[in-house]
């Protein structure tokens, strides 16, 4: 391999004393090709100059009893930074290239279009046209010099490309004019007219249409570049009782990690001390700040607001939560939807058809083409070969994804692949489980009801009593009600937890029994009194819970999965945008019922055990329909994986869910809504820019070889088709970028 | 007259062969990593023969700036990945089934194969 000397950084694990640092220092020397090399102790990193191999290193640190790993001794930060430089740099180069060129075109267009004789009859204009031709061959090497080895070099592989065709272009257009100018009387007299302005114009256009594209499709990108600059660059980290900042890169797991407020999270964690609230929006789209304390996650990225934290750190480096999100972004911005196919199976053959093309015309004028036909044959080629443009073609479809994911993500929306984009586009029925996707998932007492001589809070009291012991989910509801309320649960003894029913116990030597209609008739509790009230809880999805103390009935507590605030809305959205929408539950008919119509559901399938759900989705999709699906990723993987779409609703920093092609970083249902908006806005955008490149070269290929010529007597300037193909790309790129701008709330209200 | 219009048909047959019916023999790949350029246009080398079942690293280092050169995609793989300028970016490939696969750049201006063989 290489052997200049470079700088390595190696992560050393397993340094626990400062003594260690010579033992380390002295192995890496010994190895060949190390000229220096250095331990920063309080970072636990080595810093080797020389030519010695990665491998070699981290073998030698092994020998001597410890482990080390290559730290990527530059961040995403500062890896972007270079990106940047280097395509500015490119970007230069490109205006420069365009100057020259254009500093020698335009005179001279200028100079033929005010009338200047672009001929060559004298001996004198054979001398000024032989030191233009002399200048255009350097604009040619120097501006145009990419064009021409790139076309030599793709035709040295058997392949060709767009230099193919520019390179091809205006060197038939420069030689030709050169035949003028050396040999003018092979040519009959009408022919001897000279083309070196096409040339220099054609190399100018292209640079300048490249430099553009450039600058456009570096905000094409921007979505990423967003996500990179949430990154911290260094983590306070406490080793040793000293606080010290270090590189994110020599964050090491089970670190104590302090982040003071206004400080983002370095990486991902658990927190040990101390509490704050966290803005998480970044990640989530999740306005509300949300508040931490020990035990709670805390994820890179996030912004700490109000308290000093300390937390332990237990996933770093790539394996943040931020850092994949880049990298399943990344990876999905350059995936290609079906839909872009068959612009790449043009893409493979068009250069060689366009080709086939110029030598078509060429051969139609020099047959049967009016005097000078040569000429005439000259600029039709030329024209053909400038004016085609693949580019657009083969940056319709990656520059729209590339726009519509970032866009996605900004809106906390993870799309895996680029096939999801387009079917989520066409989805035309919608499925969503119900606990956790239309409900908050985590049952909470709505109402309670009194009889007799109890009051509200007495009942709360003892139900809280019977509870305190209990393991299932409906008693952590009353638990937290009671909670909420400062209630203190009653003192119970002797409980005993009735299967399916409910509990009983005793208080103050009174006999207690909290739990459903079954359970009361079995302790002989007459519900008559009550009937119309649970009807009415029933019907509002609500799960009435009675408590009976000896055999008279005390009052009714209903428990209830609340909707989540936003879900009836953001059904009404999906609706509107044409998309049927269905609920799956495990509940029985009467709640889900309830839910059903509180949401404004079209349809709804209640009782449904686990595994069935994915024969739900399979039965929708027999009847014609393309099913989406949303659910929490793990009890409905299947049914993700059967859907044509499936969505993972609520995955927060959690985004390692396999089974769905989209995941949605916040609970809201908005969030299917909007996803659903933006792949319709791409799929729409990648088909304007799929049809302006198909019409622009099916009409431009043939206005430029002439057939337009018969019937009204056009024929293209090969300068014209120089500036249509630069600007054709341009524009491609330029209407990708209008996506940026896309809103899908804002987008619907419109309509 | 005759002669010119010739010289185009077989111009135009040149191009057909050259670019499409010839198919050009792969470069043997022995090691477990290659070193495959990106520059001017090309991939370098651009077609390799390889024995199946074995998994090798494909390095690619991009020295070409311009946006055309930005990824590589094996369509048929499942694989895209975008190169960095002036850096090498290896793409690790698992042990194929013998068959084509072809790579190429987003706009297809760049493109490459790798034949596995049995």
């Amino acid at each position: 391999m290489t052997t200049t000397t470079t700088h390595q950084e190696l992560l050393i694990e397993g340094a626990g004393c400062a003594s260690c640092v010579n033992k380390i220092e002295t192995a890496l020397q010994q190895v060949a090709g190390v000229e220096q090399a250095q331990m920063n102790f309080a970072q636990r990193t080595v810093s080797v100059e020389g030519s010695a191999a990665p491998a070699d290193l981290i073998a030698a640190v092994e020998a001597a009893g410890y482990g080390a790993t290559p730290v990527n001794s530059e961040s995403e930060t500062e890896a972007q930074a270079e990106r940047e430089a280097a395509q500015q740099a490119h970007y230069r180069r490109l205006l420069r290239n365009m100057m020259l060129a254009l500093g020698l075109g335009i005179p001279l267009m200028l100079y033929g279009l005010l009338g200047g004789d672009m001929a060559v009859n004298t001996g004198g204009q054979r001398l000024g046209w032989l030191l233009v031709g002399g200048l255009t061959l350097l604009v040619l090497v120097v501006a145009g010099r990419h064009f021409f080895v790139g076309a030599w070099r793709s035709f040295q592989h058997h392949s060709a490309n767009m230099d193919t065709l520019i390179a091809l272009g205006t060197g038939t257009a420069w030689l030709y004019s050169m035949v003028v100018v050396l040999f003018p009387h092979w040519l009959p007299d009408m022919a001897r007219h000279v083309y070196f302005e096409a040339s220099a114009m054609i190399i100018g256009l292209i640079n300048l249409g490249q430099a553009l594209e450039l600058r456009a499709r570096g905000r094409t990108s921007e979505a990423v570049k967003r996500l990179i600059g949430l990154q911290a660059k260094t983590a306070r980290v406490l080793r040793d009782g000293e606080e010290q900042d270090v590189p994110i890169a020599a964050v090491q797991r089970g670190d104590r990690v302090r982040v003071r407020p206004g400080e983002k999270f370095p990486v991902d964690g658990e927190v040990l001390e101390g509490s704050s609230n966290v803005d998480e929006s970044m990640l989530t789209g999740e306005p509300m700040p949300v508040s931490k304390g020990p035990g709670d996650e805390v994820a890179a990225g996030t912004l700490n607001q109000s308290g000093s934290l300390v937390f332990s750190a237990s996933r770093v480096g790539a394996d943040t939560a931020l850092a994949r999100i880049i990298s399943m972004v990344r990876q999905a911005q350059n995936a290609k939807p079906p839909i872009g196919r068959l612009a790449d199976v043009i893409a493979g053959y068009f250069v060689p058809s366009i080709m086939i093309v110029a030598v078509v015309s060429a051969l139609a004028w020099l047959n049967f083409g009016p005097a000078p036909a040569l000429a005439f044959a000259v600029v039709a080629a030329t024209t053909v070969l400038i004016i085609a443009c693949p580019c657009a073609l083969g940056l319709a479809t990656p520059m729209s994804v590339m726009v519509g994911v970032g866009k996605a993500a900004e809106s906390g929306i993870l799309i895996r692949r680029g096939e999801a984009l387009q079917t989520a586009s066409r989805i035309s029925a919608l499925v969503l489980d119900k606990t956790g996707t239309i409900t908050e998932g985590a049952p909470r007492v709505t109402e309670v009801v009194a009889s007799g001589d109890w009051d509200r809070e007495q009942l709360v009291q003892l139900a809280a009593g019977l509870e305190q012991g209990s393991e299932h989910p409906l008693a952590a509801a009353i638990l937290d009600y009671a909670r909420e309320r400062a209630l203190t649960p009653a003192t119970v003894e002797a409980f005993a937890a009735v299967t399916g029913q409910g509990i009983t116990g005793r208080w103050q030597q009174r006999r207690l029994a909290f739990g459903n209609a079954k359970l009361m008739a079995q302790q002989g509790v007459a519900l008559e009194a009550v009937t119309d009230q649970a009807r009415q809880l029933a019907e509002a999805a609500m799960t009435p819970m009675y408590l009976a103390v000896e055999d008279s009935l005390a009052g009714i507590i209903a428990v209830a999965d609340p909707i989540k605030p936003d879900s009836a809305a953001a059904i009404g959205r999906l609706q509107q945008a044409g998309v049927k929408v269905l609920m799956i539950s495990g509940d029985n008919q009467a709640t889900a019922a309830a839910v059903a119509r509180q949401v404004g559901l079209d349809d709804f399938f209640a009782e449904v055990l686990p595994e069935d759900k994915a024969r739900h989705v399979e039965n929708l999709q027999q009847q014609g329909e393309v099913v989406g699906m949303v659910g929490d990723g793990i009890n409905d993987a299947p049914a993700l994986a059967r859907a044509d779409v499936g969505f993972a609703i609520g995955a927060g920093a959690d985004v390692a869910i396999e089974s769905a092609d989209i995941t949605l970083m916040r609970g809201s249902l908005h969030g299917v809504a909007d996803a659903i908006a933006i792949s319709r806005a791409t799929l729409r955008n990648i088909k304007q820019n799929l049809f302006g490149a198909f019409i622009y070269n099916v009409a431009g290929v043939p206005v430029a070889a002439g057939v337009l010529y018969p019937v009204f007597g056009w024929l293209l300037s090969p300068v014209i088709a120089g500036a249509a193909m630069a600007f054709s790309s341009v524009t491609v790129v330029t209407n990708a970028n209008r996506l940026r701008w896309f809103q899908p709330r804002r987008a619907e209200q419109e309509q | 007259m005759i002669w010119i219009n010739l010289a185009g048909l077989a111009l135009i047959g040149f191009i057909v062969w050259w670019f499409w019916i010839y198919q050009p023999p792969g470069q043997a790949v022995t090691e477990d990593n290659i070193l495959i350029l990106v520059d001017d246009g090309v991939y370098q080398p651009a077609h390799l023969t390889l024995p199946a079942g074995k998994p090798v690293r494909l390095s690619f280092l991009r020295k070409d700036a311009s946006p055309c050169a930005e990824s590589v995609i094996f369509p048929t793989l499942d694989i895209s990945q975008r190169l960095p300028t002036g850096q090498t970016k290896t793409i690790a490939l698992p042990a194929l089934e013998p068959g084509k696969y072809p790579f190429h750049c987003q706009m297809q201006m760049y493109r490459g194969s790798l034949t596995v063989k049995a």
